[in-house]
Parts: C-alpha cells; structure tokens; sequence
C-alpha cells in the first residue's frame, strides 16, 4: 500500500537501492538505457514510495489505483526496480532483465509485467494513452484517481505529444499529470543541438496546462510538486523535472554516450561502490 | 436499399449504449462524414473528437479501453490505419487493448477525391498484426453485425468500412460470425471468394457464368482474419479452382491470404482480382470499378481462364 506518511529518507533510500538495482540488471543484462532509467530514479521514487501514487502491489488490477504510464518506455528499468521494490514480483525478476522468457521485456510489456499499465517503448505515444485514461477514469466528480505519464525531453520532439497536450487542455483533464525528466540529453548529443525543444515549460502553458518547474533529484521538492499537482484546477499538469542524465554514477552523469550502453563488471563495481550506503 | 456500409457506424454504435454496453469513439474531425457524429449527438460524453491528429486519435482510444470502455475509433481508412500505424501495432495490438477500428473510405470507391485517399493496403496493414482481427463486411446489414461483433468480442479488431452505397446481400438483424465464411451460392466448377463491395459482383458474376451453365459457388470472406480456412478448402477441394476478388491491392489483402493457405493446404489454379500495385485516381466509384477490373465481368473473365 501507499506509504502512510511522506518520509524524504525513506525515499531516498528506496531511490539508492532502485539505482543499485538499475545498474545491476543492465550489467547481467549486457544491455539497456542506464542514463534515462537514473535520472528519473527521485521522480519514479517519489510516486510509488513519497505517500502520492494510490497502489497495491497485491492488487496490480485494484480499480481504485493510481496509473503510472511510462511514456519513455526505454527506461523500464527503473520501472521494474520500483515494482520490484514495492514487491510486485521478486527481486529474482531483475536478474532476467531482456533474457529470453522473462516478463521484464528490454521495453514494458504489459502483457507480461504485473503493474505495467501498458506498453510502452515507441517514443511519443504514452501521453496520449494517459490522456485516454484521464478521460475514461473521470466522470464522478468524487472519483480522486490520478494518471501520471513520465516522459523523456527528447521525447518532446514527437509531434504526437503535442496532440496531446491538446487534447488534455481542450479536454480540461485535471486528473491528468504529465511528469517531463528534463535531463537534457538524447542518444546523439545535447537535446539542444539535435533538436533544440525552447522553453518546455512555457509551451506546455501556451498549450493551456498549469505548470510546475522542480529539481528532479530533491525528494522534498518532487513530492511538494507532486502534491500541488494532485490539486484539481479544471486543467492538465505538467511538472518539468530538471535532472542529470545518469545520475548518481558520476561517470555516467550528463554523459549522451550512457543513453543506452550497459556498464562492463568493472564499472558495475565502480558504480555499485558509488551507491552503496553511506557512500557520498 | 443500397445503404453504405459506413452508415451502419455511427446508428449500431448508438444502438449498443442505449443496450448498456460501455462504447466510446474517438474520431478525428470527419465524425459527419464517419456517422460517429451520431453517437455525440445522442450520448455527447461517449465521443471524443481530437481533431485532426489520427495518431492521438488511436492512443487516446487505447488509453480509454485501459480504463474499461470500448473504445472505437473513427477516420479515414487510410489516416486510421496508415497515418496510425505505429499506435495500432504499438500500442493497440501489442498490449492486446479492447480497441475497435473502424475507419470508413476504404478502397477506390471512394472516388473523386483520388489516390491519397483510396485506402487499398489496409487489410495488408492490419491482417499481419498479431491478435488483430479483420472484419470486412459486405453490406449495410453485415456491417452492422459486424460492429456489434467486434464491440462484444474483447481484443482489437479492423472493421473496414466503405463511402458508397452497396447493394442488400444480407437482410436486416442478420447474425456475423466472426472467423466465418459464409457460402452465399453453392457451385461445382469454380469457387469465388470476395469481401467487401466485391461481394455484390461475385454474385453476380455467378449469375453471368450460370446463364453459360457454368456453376460457380460464391464465398463471402466476411472475416479475412482469422480467415476460415475449413470453409475455403472444402469449396476449392469441390470445384478445384478459385478466384478471389477484393476493392484492395492484389498484394498482401484476402486473396493474399486465401493464397497462402490454400497453397498449404490445397492448392489449385487461383486467379486474384484486385489493383494491380498501382494507386488510386478520381473518378466516379463506378467507373473506377471497371478501370481497376474489379466488376462481374471481369470476375467471369478469370473464372474462364481458370476453366480453359
């Protein structure tokens, strides 16, 4: 179940295993997208274990639940760590990442994996079907159930998104929160030099969403965002994340080239040395 | 009565909420020409119109079939299927959502308006998807149905729906099986197998090839996934030959697929009646139909080849 009571401690230390587990599963698993899984490790973190997302793992169908769609699909990884934390399904999972006949797929596949709402992995789409599901969810004005829709920045080079972001605000979808890990990074290079995306925040509110600009690795800050988010005001949310690509591995942070690359053993180490408990 | 297919659209999904059942439609700006706009007219909360963007359109659909609803979707054939393509096989068909699609203009009866939107690789599109089901009925009434089946049958499916007028093969409240073939005309010497506006022409066809004694079985495949194969063997398996005959590109629509498994598992001489890997082009739908070679005589042509 929820957690009773917002303690920032306890999510940082649920973020510090979530991180040792990203780094672990894309090691065994040779492959997979560390940076995009750690930099939205606090956000992740704070929605399933900061008192926001009403969930149960022994009920991945509870009807009254929260739903988390995780737009950029490529980070399962750190989907799984808070599924595989909040007790889902075994941490014995996590050693099977991208392995033939395991559930956790090389991108989520609701099909396979218990609290995967749906799958996800083709860039773009994830807002839309949370705007599909605001819209089903809502109708009793009494009904509180909340749709979060993480997405990545370079995300936002999808035309589809801002469909969307369209449709949410023409819809007035207060039950919507759309949650952008803003970590500045995509596979070839700096967002702003591929492709650069202005002012996310400032086109979201042209678009007719409140929104919110938070550091995406203070806890304090995501679930003090988070809360104000969850506040009904007849319009979609949008809660713009400053984060580090890769961070918590200082090899890895604000690095392009840890988009999609697993670490060798000896960084593994290096990485798990970095996350251990009482580590810096 | 020469009721468009489409027209059966907006009024069965009417028809089903007025019943209880929890549909919805997302559509994207064409809800008049669509019929959806009859479901927002009588239920406003039930259709969601995103406007002009076919790719939300599908997603939004998906994201409302998460939440309980049976979701269909609206649009051109081919902005429904082609401009969404990702989102159907994506998100629609490879998380298994209750997602109905059901665009209509499909084919090159829809005429005038040309090439960009004659829709005639859909079924190609859809049929190849795992778990998508593709319904291509004939008439008014067997569209009908054929909504209906797909709205109480869990899982995503294609229905394709046409802009012209077709003639009654079915009579009213008829029944749609999904994964049936319906043998309209029994014969001994050649098997048709159409869907969709063919269907009318197949008949007819048989009508010309009987007035020359020669007796033709008329096959509606009315579901071209999973297409019925029982059904398909046992006619070719009577007649020893067969052609098929769709409003779609001779490659990769039914009588691909009629292809491929009767190859397997009982191949004879198949002649396959369809565009022949070109686009569409304006003009009015009844003479595209004989620009494309897709009438009865045409039909009769091919099933006289196949006789010698």
């Amino acid at each position: 179940m929820t957690e009773a009571v917002f303690d920032a401690g306890q999510v940082r230390a649920r973020a510090r295993q979530m991180r040792r587990d990203i780094v672990e599963m894309i090691a065994e698993a040779g492959s997979g997208h560390p940076g995009g899984s750690l930099s939205a490790t606090d956000i992740v973190a704070t929605l399933y274990f900061g008192d926001i997302m009403r969930h149960d793992p022994s009920m991945p169908d509870w009807p009254e639940r929260d739903r988390f769609v995780l737009s950029k699909g490529h980070a399962g990884p750190v989907l799984y760590a808070a599924l595989a934390e909040a007790g889902y399904f075994g941490r014995d999972h996590l050693a099977t990442l991208r392995k033939l006949g395991s559930m956790l797929q090389g991108h989520p596949d609701s099909r396979k994996c218990p609290g995967v709402e749906v799958s996800t992995g083709s860039l773009g789409q994830g807002l839309s079907i949370a705007s599909g599901l605001a819209a089903g969810l809502r109708g009793n004005p009494d009904d509180d159930r909340t749709v979060y829709c993480l997405l990545g920045d370079g995300e936002l080079q999808e035309g589809q998104v801002w469909e969307a972001a369209m449709f949410a605000a023409h819809e007035a979808l207060e039950n919507l929160v759309a949650i952008v890990d803003d970590n500045g990074l995509q596979i070839d290079g700096a967002c702003t030099e591929v492709m650069c995306l202005g002012h996310i925040a400032e086109k979201f509110k042209a678009f007719g969403w409140r929104t919110i600009e938070t550091d995406g690795h203070d806890v304090d800050a995501l679930h003090a965002a988070l809360l104000e988010a969850k506040s009904r005001t007849g319009a979609p949310t949008v809660i713009v994340a400053h984060t580090v690509k890769g961070k918590g591995v200082s090899f890895m942070e604000n690095n392009a080239g840890w988009h999609g690359k697993a670490p060798s053993a000896d960084e593994r180490e290096r990485a798990l040395a970095e996350l251990a408990e009482g580590a810096a | 009565m020469a009721k468009a297919t489409r027209e059966a659209f907006g009024e069965t999904l009417v028809e089903l909420a007025n019943e209880g059942v929890d549909v919805v439609a997302v559509e994207a700006d064409l809800s008049k020409s669509t019929t959806t706009s009859k479901l927002g007219d009588a239920f406003p909360d039930r259709l969601f119109n995103v406007g002009i963007a076919e790719q939300n359109m599908t997603d939004v659909a998906a994201g409302l079939a998460i939440a309980g609803k049976v979701a269909f979707t609206g649009s051109f054939a081919v902005f429904g299927t082609g401009r969404a393509y990702d989102q159907v096989r994506n998100t629609v068909c490879y998380s298994g959502l209750n997602v109905k699609l059901a665009p209509t203009h499909s084919g090159i009866t829809v005429g005038p308006d040309g090439g960009s939107h004659q829709m005639i690789e859909d079924i190609a599109l859809m049929r190849v998807l795992p778990g998508m089901r593709v319904l291509v009925p004939a008439d008014y009434h067997s569209a009908k149905a054929a909504i209906r089946a797909a709205a109480l049958t869990p899982g995503p499916f294609y229905v394709r729906l046409g802009r012209v007028g077709v003639e009654d093969v079915y009579s009213e409240g008829c029944e749609f099986e999904v994964g049936k073939a319906n043998v309209l005309r029994e014969g001994t010497d050649v098997t048709i197998a159409a869907c969709g506006v063919e269907v009318v022409e197949a008949l007819a066809a048989a009508d010309l090839l009987a007035a020359d004694g020669i007796s033709a079985e008329v096959i509606d495949v009315a579901t071209v996934k999973p297409l019925d194969v029982d059904t398909l063997v046992a006619s070719v398996t009577k007649t020893g030959r067969i052609v098929t005959c769709e409003e779609h590109s001779v490659l990769g629509g039914m009588g691909s697929a009629v292809s491929e498994v009767l190859s397997e598992a009982c191949p004879v001489p198949t002649r396959r009646i369809g565009v022949a890997d070109v686009f569409g082009t304006s003009g009015e739908p009844a003479e595209l139909m004989q620009h494309f070679g897709l009438t009865a005589p045409n039909i009769v042509a091919a099933a006289r080849e196949l006789l010698g």
